[in-house]
């Protein structure tokens, strides 16, 4: 382990790879063997790219201990997305920390139904390798607006028993959206599942789970409020769920999807959106 | 008689629109008078109302013939964080309220004199550590946690040649005095020089890793750390509980003074890229000294207004006097027996109103403040735009996840053998504010020192 660490003031974190999986979306490995030992299926790293920067929560999509890297999907959309992705291979980045967040709660099932959505579908990947391991039946939705943002599809749909395509504007797979996908498999006796996870934007956690209560099945949402910390010191990332005030960094980030307050997340979401567009308008001029 | 020497502060016009430091400290030759008004008490008094027993008068003396190196010698044999305690300490609660000159006339300013110490040691680089320590002992120590607590063990031990390792969660350490400490009352900058000694005792400070999550206790413990010192603070921020506390804009204390020291969101968006979000009416709800930091805080970031909702009166309030008066200078206006009981928002989810209702003091509680009682039919709305919440913190107890032998209590605090700070694992220690709650940095700086003395005897045995 003691190779391991790293001193305050090292720049460890270097990028080993670098691929890019649809406009604006980026892939990348990189170097963080402390949290490559100890990464389980649905925790996140929180990094920053400089001195200067903000500190963001990204799910681990995939790690390998023995290269001591982790690797991390991203969509450029904002001021540090964007500086990440402009970090070329075998540059470095200022703080990589984890894993953060707890495992996720669909491991120990035998029949289970993930969706995810755009760029969000690469959190898929983790969860769907261990059920894979663990020889569970898993069925994948992606969803994406597009067919082009419908990414890390040989390694997902490989890995999957049933894998369905949805796009908004139909340009692949069924046109429609995920809920209505997933409405149709339930409504035709088609999937028998004991659980169903989603990841994406709290519109579609929101639809996904008013579709799961008809059907009472169980259905976890993967939250992504803003975070600093991480650490449960701050409360940024506070969410209501049951009318519980719950922080997703150390409670999360999954929650039971029938119980989340889908309107407070989504404004909370958007408290920056001002200062974050006045950020990029200064640092990359648009 | 010569009178106590004010400490020079920034005029309240430069205060408004800048972190700058306000307290700016003395020159030398204020240092020398005021050094000269100490009594040199046989027995002072002073020293045994100090957390950390420094030889006050015995500094002082030195400040007053101008030997400043062997002041800074003595002061750095009890408290190798005069940095920071010179800044932050309350001395008005500790040693200047033992004070011999205080029963008659004013106190000798110990703390100005202090800060003008580590000043002038910080200015001619770094006091370098009389002797500087062999890893002679073969035995390691792990401590948890970055802050005054954790610092002052590592020093410690360090000097009594134990290898070192402090681990920390965030990307800097520094703990409290960093993330929660405003850069007006303690820069960042004097606080990261203040830790360089840490290097030239070869204590290794390893960022980014989170006890609990990144490693776990046990993984320490199987990776031959002889002991721990959980420093972990108390870092946990304690709601209200009241309806609205989550619509934007209404921050927790930690977040907000989170977001401006540690990420520093004031020089957003042209040199730093976290925001924050404060404009319109700000008001702050508690009575401590973060209250009192987060409002100041407020005025420099622009708000119209900013106002201290308080539950007492300001006779019960626990923040300390001097910043009360410096707020007050810089245009914070305070609320008493006044205690939020909603919070309202607009269409898009944003606080724009408290409903609150108005106290009454009743007897005394166990703490001995009179406790406040809500007046009946007494509610009424105050406009608010961004609203922080401080009311306190407790422990945050992710460090110890995966290791069921550290027992808590019921206030969440570690429970520890008063005599020796060992936890109810033999071989982990804890202090600093993760035992005693939310307390001063000389208080937790003493804990850690304790711990180290115990740590040392467990690993001799």
């Amino acid at each position: 382990m003691e190779s391991y660490m790293l001193r305050w003031g090292e720049m460890p974190f270097k990028i080993i790879s670098k691929k890019k999986l649809a406009e604006k979306i980026k892939m990348i490995e990189i170097e963080a063997p402390l949290v490559a030992r100890s990464a389980m299926p649905g925790q996140f790293v929180i990094i920053r790219v400089d001195q200067r920067g903000e500190r963001i929560p990204l799910t681990i999509v995939d790690w390998n201990p023995s290269r001591g890297t982790i690797t991390l999907v991203f969509r450029e959309i904002g001021l540090t997305t964007m500086k990440l992705g402009r970090r070329r291979v075998g540059e470095e980045i200022l703080d990589v920390v984890g894993p953060l967040g707890n495992p996720s709660q669909v491991l120990n099932y035998d029949r289970v139904c993930m969706i995810g959505e755009g760029v969000r579908i690469s959190s898929l990947y983790p969860r769907l390798k261990y059920l894979k391991k663990c020889g569970s039946h898993t069925v994948v939705i992606a969803y994406a607006k597009s067919g082009d943002e419908i990414i890390m599809e040989d390694e997902i749909s490989r890995l999957s028993d049933e894998y369905y395509v949805v796009t908004s504007d139909g340009t692949r797979g069924f046109k429609g959206t995920a809920a209505i996908t997933l409405h149709n498999l339930l409504k035709e006796s088609k999937m028998k599942v004991e659980v169903v996870l989603a990841v994406g934007s709290p519109l579609m956690l929101r639809s996904i789970a008013a579709v799961t209560k008809r059907y009472q099945i169980r259905t976890i949402a993967d939250l992504s409020p803003i975070m600093l910390d991480g650490l449960g010191m701050c409360g940024c990332c506070r969410v209501i769920v049951g009318n519980e005030v719950k922080f997703a960094c150390i409670d999360g980030p999954e929650f039971d999807a029938h119980l989340v307050d889908y309107d407070n997340l989504i404004s909370r979401m958007k408290m920056y959106r001002s200062e974050e567009q006045l950020s990029l308008k200064i640092h990359m001029g648009g | 008689m010569v009178e106590r020497i004010k400490m020079p502060e920034l005029p309240v016009e430069r205060r408004l629109k800048s972190f700058d430091e306000v307290a700016l400290g003395y020159s030398e030759e204020m240092a020398r008078v005021e050094a000269s008004r100490c009594l040199q008490c046989k027995n002072p008094p002073c020293v045994k109302a100090c957390p950390l027993n420094v030889n006050i008068p015995a500094f002082i003396r030195h400040v007053r013939e101008g030997n400043y190196e062997k002041a800074a010698e003595i002061i750095r044999s009890s408290n190798c964080l005069p940095v920071i305690t010179g800044r932050v300490c309350p001395y008005e609660r500790q040693c200047e309220s033992a004070c011999t000159l205080g029963k008659k006339g004013e106190p000798v300013s110990i703390n100005a004199l202090e800060r003008f110490i580590s000043d002038w040691e910080l200015s001619r680089g770094f006091c370098i550590p009389a002797k500087i320590p062999e890893k002679t002992k073969g035995k390691k120590v792990a401590i948890v946690g970055s802050g005054p607590a954790g610092i002052s063990a590592a020093e410690r031990l360090a000097l009594e040649g134990y290898e070192v390792s402090i681990f920390e969660a965030l990307h800097m350490p520094g703990g409290v005095p960093l993330y929660g400490i405003p850069e007006f009352k303690l820069p960042k900058d004097v606080l990261l020089k203040g830790l360089k000694f840490l290097d030239e005792l070869d204590v290794e400070i390893l960022t980014n890793v989170v006890i609990g999550r990144t490693l776990t206790l046990n993984d320490l413990l199987s990776d031959g750390y002889d002991a721990i010192f959980l420093a972990i603070g108390a870092n946990y921020p304690l709601s209200l509980g009241i309806p609205g506390e989550n619509l934007c804009g209404v921050y927790f204390a930690s977040e907000f003074l989170m977001r401006i020291n540690l990420m520093r969101a004031y020089k957003f968006p042209h040199e730093s890229d976290t925001p924050i979000s404060v404009y319109g009416h700000v008001v702050v709800v508690g009575g401590g000294d973060v209250a009192i930091d987060v409002a100041r805080c407020a005025v420099r970031l622009g708000a119209d207004s900013v106002t201290i909702l308080y539950r007492r009166t300001e006779k019960e309030m626990p923040a300390r006097k001097v910043e009360v008066r410096r707020a007050r200078e810089e245009g914070v206006h305070f609320s008493f027996l006044s205690q939020p009981i909603e919070f309202i928002g607009d269409e898009n989810g944003r606080v724009k109103a408290i409903k609150c209702i108005k106290m009454e003091l009743g007897p005394p509680d166990e703490t001995g403040r009179r406790r406040p009682i809500p007046i009946p039919g007494s509610e009424f709305i105050v406009d608010a735009d961004t609203v922080i919440v401080a009311i306190g913190q407790t422990v945050n107890p992710l460090a110890l996840r995966g290791f069921p032998h550290i027992k808590l209590s019921k206030k969440g605090t570690i429970v520890v053998d008063p005599e020796t700070l060992e936890t109810t694992y033999s071989g982990i220690f804890a202090g600093g504010d993760a035992v005693t709650g939310s307390s001063t940095v000389a208080m937790a700086m003493s804990t850690g020192r304790k711990a180290a003395h115990f740590i040392i005897r467990h690993l001799s045995r």
